[in-house]
């Protein structure tokens, strides 16, 4: 029992790190709920790796990391807003498009310069054990943000998820309702990079939800379960890191799709148990 | 008195030289139409015809090319609470975790607002509207476990319970079975007898019959009036590219297929088994 708190109780970096963890975990459950249900996950990830060169950027010209990652974000958004609204290619290749330019840009960008290599290893994987009080500060903000946002557009958010149609017939555009989720999944990346990474946030986001979504009826129980299992991969992935001395934000995440591949295992088993007994009774009768 | 009869002086719907299409290509022009309160009008043509493309342009999800239309007296959308769209297509609909009751109580939140309380009342009518399209026994199953049919009739009871002036439903009765297409008839002639304007998009000619108008598509307005004058054989030959011939069958006439017309090979009742539209 000892092992299973010993590593928070004495230790201002590791409660700090809990911390930060359980407010990123909550903030993308509520992002990746939607995100999960509007079927944004693949411009999730680009938008997870796009933000590098305007991280990089920001770093080279000695700006606030933050602000690099926002406009990153922001010309992946707009770029493949670009490319569908003036093509005829479908938004997955638009987004695959952006997806490989930017990163393969971030790391042009790095490569050019040798002064901050390490820093580009905080920016991928985070830096949740280094997690500072002004770092919780913003991460509180992000999660006052994106609950904020969740909570007023609830019902256009959902009626988008339902049927886009629907939504613009209620009066509430789904363009521009798609563009505010949007928004609140770039908060989620921009604000989380510094404690689990950008390429992890993007597995907060999604791997929670996902879980959620098997095992919920409902979309504010989806939600809260999302929260539940993002907050308990971030108890865990901790716990492990710290006896078996593994890197922390990666942990976090492996749990939290270990944890999807757990549900999704025992659904399978219970579906097919269940598939054998109705064949018997069907044989029977 | 319902509140469409009694703040009405012109058509619910009304559509004047109007051209639909997309991305400023027309696909049909000239369409004129209008809907007063309580009467129903019904788009019909085989697929590809327009039907789908003029409904929503009429819902205001597709801007117009040309011409004018006007819904409540002014442009589509500008009454939003008023206004109920059943589309053909729901992708994402079986896929999210929502029961029955949700996706009808959805129907309520723009009366509502973002963040109004849904009221005794909302909660009322969604009982209502499942009740009538008969589903109130499904209230709590999630929707990805109906079938397509059930799937259907909850829909169904989400445009019913929006109490909308103005019915726009594409493909209405797609999944219905024969008894849930009796039900959604009689559902049409109580929201028109309140003073709703009804209009659908059909390839069922006998659901159409029961309209008080008629715009028969094909790419352009075939023709357009009472049921009478436009469900007659050669007119819907000429829509639906087939054959037709009217047999008496009691106080009515059955309209029979024979065959493909205009040149694609006309075949008899001997060789192509006559078919009941």
């Amino acid at each position: 029992m000892h092992q299973l708190v010993s590593p928070f109780l004495d230790n201002p970096f590791r409660q700090r790190s809990l911390l930060a963890g359980f407010l990123v975990a909550v903030a993308c459950s509520v992002a990746g709920t939607f995100m999960v249900l509007r079927g944004l996950a693949f411009l999730a990830d680009a938008l997870a790796h796009g933000v590098l060169p305007g991280v990089a950027g920001a770093l080279l010209l000695g700006a606030p990391g933050v602000l690099g990652a926002a406009v990153g974000a922001a010309a992946m958004i707009a770029g493949v807003n670009l490319i569908t609204s003036r093509s005829r290619l479908s938004s997955d290749t638009a987004i695959g498009l952006l997806f490989v330019g930017m990163l393969g840009l971030g790391i042009v960008m790095v490569s050019r310069s040798s002064s901050f290599s390490g820093d580009v290893v905080g920016i991928l994987f985070g830096e949740i054990l280094g997690v500072s009080r002004r770092d919780l500060l913003q991460q509180a903000i992000a999660l006052a943000v994106v609950l904020s946002i969740a909570r007023v557009f609830a019902r256009p958010f959902l009626l988008l998820c339902f049927d886009p149609e629907q939504a613009d017939m209620a009066g509430w555009p789904a363009r521009r309702l798609e563009l505010l989720m949007l928004t609140m999944v770039t908060v989620c990346v921009v604000m989380s990079f510094q404690t689990v990474g950008t390429l992890l946030v993007f597995g907060m986001l999604l791997a929670p939800a996902g879980t959620g979504a098997l095992l919920a009826r409902r979309v504010p129980a989806m939600m809260a379960w999302a929260a539940l299992l993002g907050c308990a991969s971030v108890y865990v992935g901790l716990l492990l890191s710290y006896h078996f001395d593994l890197a922390a934000g990666a942990a976090v995440v492996v749990v939290a799709v270990g944890m999807f591949f757990v549900v999704f295992a025992v659904q399978s088993a219970q579906q097919a148990v269940s598939g054998r007994r109705a064949d018997r009774s069907a044989v029977a009768a | 008195m319902s509140r469409a009869t009694a703040s009405s002086t012109g058509p619910l719907v009304r559509a004047v030289g109007l051209q639909i299409g997309y991305g400023g290509r027309a696909v049909i022009e000239g369409i004129d139409l209008a809907v007063e309160a309580g009467q129903g009008l019904a788009l019909v043509g085989v697929n590809g015809s327009g039907k789908s493309t003029l409904l929503k342009t009429l819902a205001g999800l597709l801007a117009p090319i040309g011409g004018t239309v006007e819904v409540l007296g002014t442009s589509p959308r500008s009454h939003p609470h008023r206004v109920a769209y059943l589309g053909q297509f729901h992708p994402a609909a079986g896929l999210l975790p929502l029961q029955v009751r949700d996706v009808v109580l959805m129907a309520r939140y723009r009366r509502r607002g973002l963040l109004g309380r849904l009221r005794s009342d909302d909660h009322r009518v969604v009982a209502e509207a499942l009740e009538r399209v008969e589903m109130a026994q499904h209230a709590s199953e999630p929707l990805r476990s109906l079938s397509g049919g059930q799937q259907q009739r909850v829909y169904l009871a989400h445009a019913l319970a929006r109490q909308a002036d103005v019915l726009l439903l594409d493909e209405p009765t797609a999944g219905l079975d024969a008894h849930a297409q009796e039900r959604y008839v009689s559902l049409i002639a109580e929201a028109r007898a309140r003073g709703a304007a009804v209009v659908i998009a059909t390839h069922d000619v006998r659901d159409a019959a029961r309209a008080d108008h008629v715009l028969l598509l094909a790419g352009r307005v075939v023709a357009a009036g009472p049921p009478f004058e436009v469900l007659r054989p050669e007119r819907l030959s000429e829509a639906f590219g087939i054959t037709l011939v009217a047999v008496p069958h009691g106080d009515h006439h059955d309209l029979l297929e024979t065959g493909h017309a205009h040149g694609h090979g006309e075949r008899t009742g001997h060789d192509h088994p006559e078919r009941q539209l």
